[in-house]
């Protein structure tokens, strides 16, 4: 089934390059975003651009690799790949690289991007309990906030953090908006097109507008009739962040009959969290992204957490942990996940570590389709 | 021990392959082209009995060695006007084969281990590229599943490159293996493992005990492969290495598992893809 507004969204955002470009050249900041745990509201509150960098792609990796090593997750390489390349338009037209002490291998892999554009870089704790955790986090975020206002050369105020918190609360609920469509069954949107919608949201010139594009998106596909189609397996894929490009995992399992209803991970259900607006903007803004349940964390029971209501809520027949190579966060983490899903779920679990390339595809094709047998 | 066709053949039985009324029974057939061997398997539509099984290399032309496979079943089979109602064809070539339905190895090997080993829990087969671990319930569906990833090691290929370094062919391996002190190999990649091999040849190590050195090295690959799908008894050993009954006892003795080797291993994949055209 085909939605206009779908069309629309993914049409317009062919424009975002250009008019990121132009509000540049207009005397615009862009900022550029790597990782989930980046407050955007701060450069928002700035009369910024935030556009979400990736590194879903294969093609900038072989360039990575002339400094980095190979045996390094995909995610790094194919980031830094981009900044060596200058091949991203928005990496191009970023004034300031925002970046977080997550993984070992990003942290280093940043000390040299920054050697290519100006960077800032918040220090991270992996702990969401500790009581010194909490207080050094939300001076990180004022950090930050300082580097903005040197950039912009402006004061943020609470009440410019509290109309960006707005704005960011109105698209994370919009976009949960649309993900929770797939908890009807027939789910309406496949994996493969909700991957697009999300991702290509995430580079618009004007939040404002990408978020009425959400919006619209959830208001007629929530009213479509669904037709009573015999769909295969629901699957959750939980783990790594995926978009465009990194995509493979995520199509077998598609082409092999199975229904991604919903993704556990930072470019899928993770970006719905909202910010407290009873607080004052900056401790609320520091909770909430602390709180992000990623495996750099230690302990991380927010995934668990995370994926208990998920498997109620989209009614999962299956999960799949998807680990980019050389993640060791994750590839670790992977052993709690498959506790937790086969022993007190009670449910198939999939393990996949693969990385951007198609040279195991067919294995895993295989693999997907015994699992898909498998749940029958 | 009996033979493959002292096993299937119905011939020289007083049982007919066809049914009861006499009228003309029934076939199914199922196709395992995998990457080395592709296996032809008919069973008797009402007793599920293999009535037939034939076997080509895969060579360069999955889909004529699976047409040239069935063929051979078929004139194997011996009834005149038998009819094969369905095929499934399951193997790493299953996607070119005129079949009704494709089906995974996994599924295939799981239904057709447990046909041919009704107590087992456990399968392991060792496959020319992949080497597969699964975990049945009691009606032999697939519970869990663990198979190579990334790379040859622990596989049929890599048992056959190691022969070859050895200057000795496949069938000798598990003779040569039963009869050596194992020599400790240590690299698993088949790159290197094949010039450690020629080193320690160089070095005046026998062929024997390296053709035990290498079993051993990849039964503890194997081992570590099994890590969370445990060796539950009774586990039914097949693909083609199984058929090597030497090198089938050498793994057996280096897992520490007692390994239910049946006729008919090598032919679990094509069997179990029959059982599903039959249901
Ligand atoms: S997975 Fe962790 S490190 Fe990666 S983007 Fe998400 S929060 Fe950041
Ligand atoms: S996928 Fe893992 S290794 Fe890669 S950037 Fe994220 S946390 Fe780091």
């Amino acid at each position: 089934m085909s939605y206009t507004s779908i069309d629309k969204l993914t049409t317009r955002a062919e424009k975002n390059p250009l008019e990121v470009a132009q509000a540049k050249e207009k005397g615009t900041k862009v900022f550029g975003f790597y990782c989930l745990y980046s407050p955007v509201e701060i450069a928002l509150a700035a009369g910024g651009i935030v556009v979400g960098l990736c590194g879903t792609r294969n093609d900038p990796i072989p360039a990575a690799e002339r400094t980095l090593p190979r045996n390094l997750c995909p995610l790094i390489k194919s980031s830094f790949g981009f900044a060596v390349e200058d091949s991203c338009p928005y990496f191009k037209s970023a004034d300031l690289i925002v970046a977080d002490s997550t993984c070992d291998g990003k942290k280093k892999m940043f000390e040299q991007m920054a050697e290519i554009k100006p960077l800032h870089l918040m220090y991270l704790p992996h702990n969401q309990e500790l009581d010194v955790t909490g207080p050094f986090w939300e001076g990180e975020v004022v950090r930050f906030k300082e580097r903005v206002e040197q950039e912009c050369g402006i004061n943020i105020t609470d009440e410019m953090l509290k109309e960006a918190i707005k704005l960011t609360n109105r698209e994370a609920a919009a976009l949960k908006g649309l993900m929770d469509l797939n908890q009807q069954n027939p789910a309406p949107i496949s994996g493969m097109k909700m991957m697009e919608i999300v991702f290509k949201s995430g580079f618009f010139a004007s939040k404002q507008e990408s978020v009425e594009c959400l919006e619209a998106i959830v208001d007629e596909v929530g009213k479509a009739p669904q037709e009573e189609t015999k769909q295969g397996p629901r699957v959750i894929i939980s783990g790594v962040p995926m978009g465009l490009g990194s995509h493979k995992v995520c199509q077998l399992i598609e082409e092999a009959g199975g229904v991604v209803v919903a993704f556990e991970n930072c470019t899928g259900y993770k970006k719905t969290m909202q910010v407290d607006t009873e607080k004052a903007p900056i401790t609320a803004l520091a909770e909430k992204y602390l709180a992000t349940p990623c495996s750099i964390m230690s302990p991380n029971p927010g995934r668990i957490d995370l994926l208990n209501t998920m498997i109620a809520d989209f009614k999962a027949d299956a999960i799949v942990d998807l680990t980019w190579q050389a993640c060791h966060t994750y590839n670790v983490e992977a052993e709690n996940i498959r506790k937790y899903v086969q022993d007190d779920k009670k449910m198939p679990y999939l393990h996949i570590e693969t990385d951007y390339s198609d040279a195991d595809t067919e294995q895993l094709r295989v693999r997907i389709e015994a699992f898909l047998e498998m749940i029958g | 021990m009996r033979t493959i066709d002292e096993t299937i053949n119905r011939k020289d039985s007083n049982e007919s392959p066809c049914d009861p009324s006499g009228e003309t029974a029934l076939f199914f057939a199922g196709l395992d082209i995998g990457s080395t061997a592709t296996k032809a398997a008919i069973i008797h539509g009402v007793s599920k009995e293999v009535v037939a099984v034939a076997e080509r290399a895969t060579g360069w032309a999955p889909k004529e060695a699976a047409r040239e496979a069935l063929e051979d079943a078929l004139s194997k089979l011996d009834v005149p006007g038998a009819l094969i109602s369905r095929t499934v064809a399951t193997g790493y070539g299953r996607k070119m084969a005129a079949a009704d339905k494709q089906v995974t190895e996994i599924s295939c090997h799981a239904l057709g281990a447990k046909h041919l080993v009704p107590e087992a829990m456990t399968v392991l087969d060792i496959g020319g590229q992949d080497s597969k671990m699964i975990a049945l319930d009691e009606q032999g569906n697939v519970r869990d599943f663990l198979m190579n990833d990334k790379c040859a090691a622990g596989t049929g290929r890599f048992i056959s490159n190691m022969a070859t370094a050895l200057g000795i062919d496949l069938d000798e391996f598990g003779v040569f293996a039963a009869k050596g002190t194992p020599v400790p190999i240590s690299s698993m990649c088949a790159v290197f493992a094949e010039s450690e091999v020629i080193g320690l040849t160089a070095s005046g190590a026998s062929r024997e005990d390296l053709a035990a050195g290498i079993v051993v090295s990849i039964a503890k690959r194997l081992t570590s492969l099994a890590g969370r799908i445990s060796f539950t008894p009774t586990i039914a050993f097949t693909g083609g290495t199984a058929r090597n009954a030497e090198l089938a006892k050498c793994f057996s003795e280096a897992i520490g598992v007692e390994l239910n080797t049946p006729v008919l291993a090598p032919f679990a994949g094509a069997i179990g893809a029959a059982l599903i055209a039959s249901r």
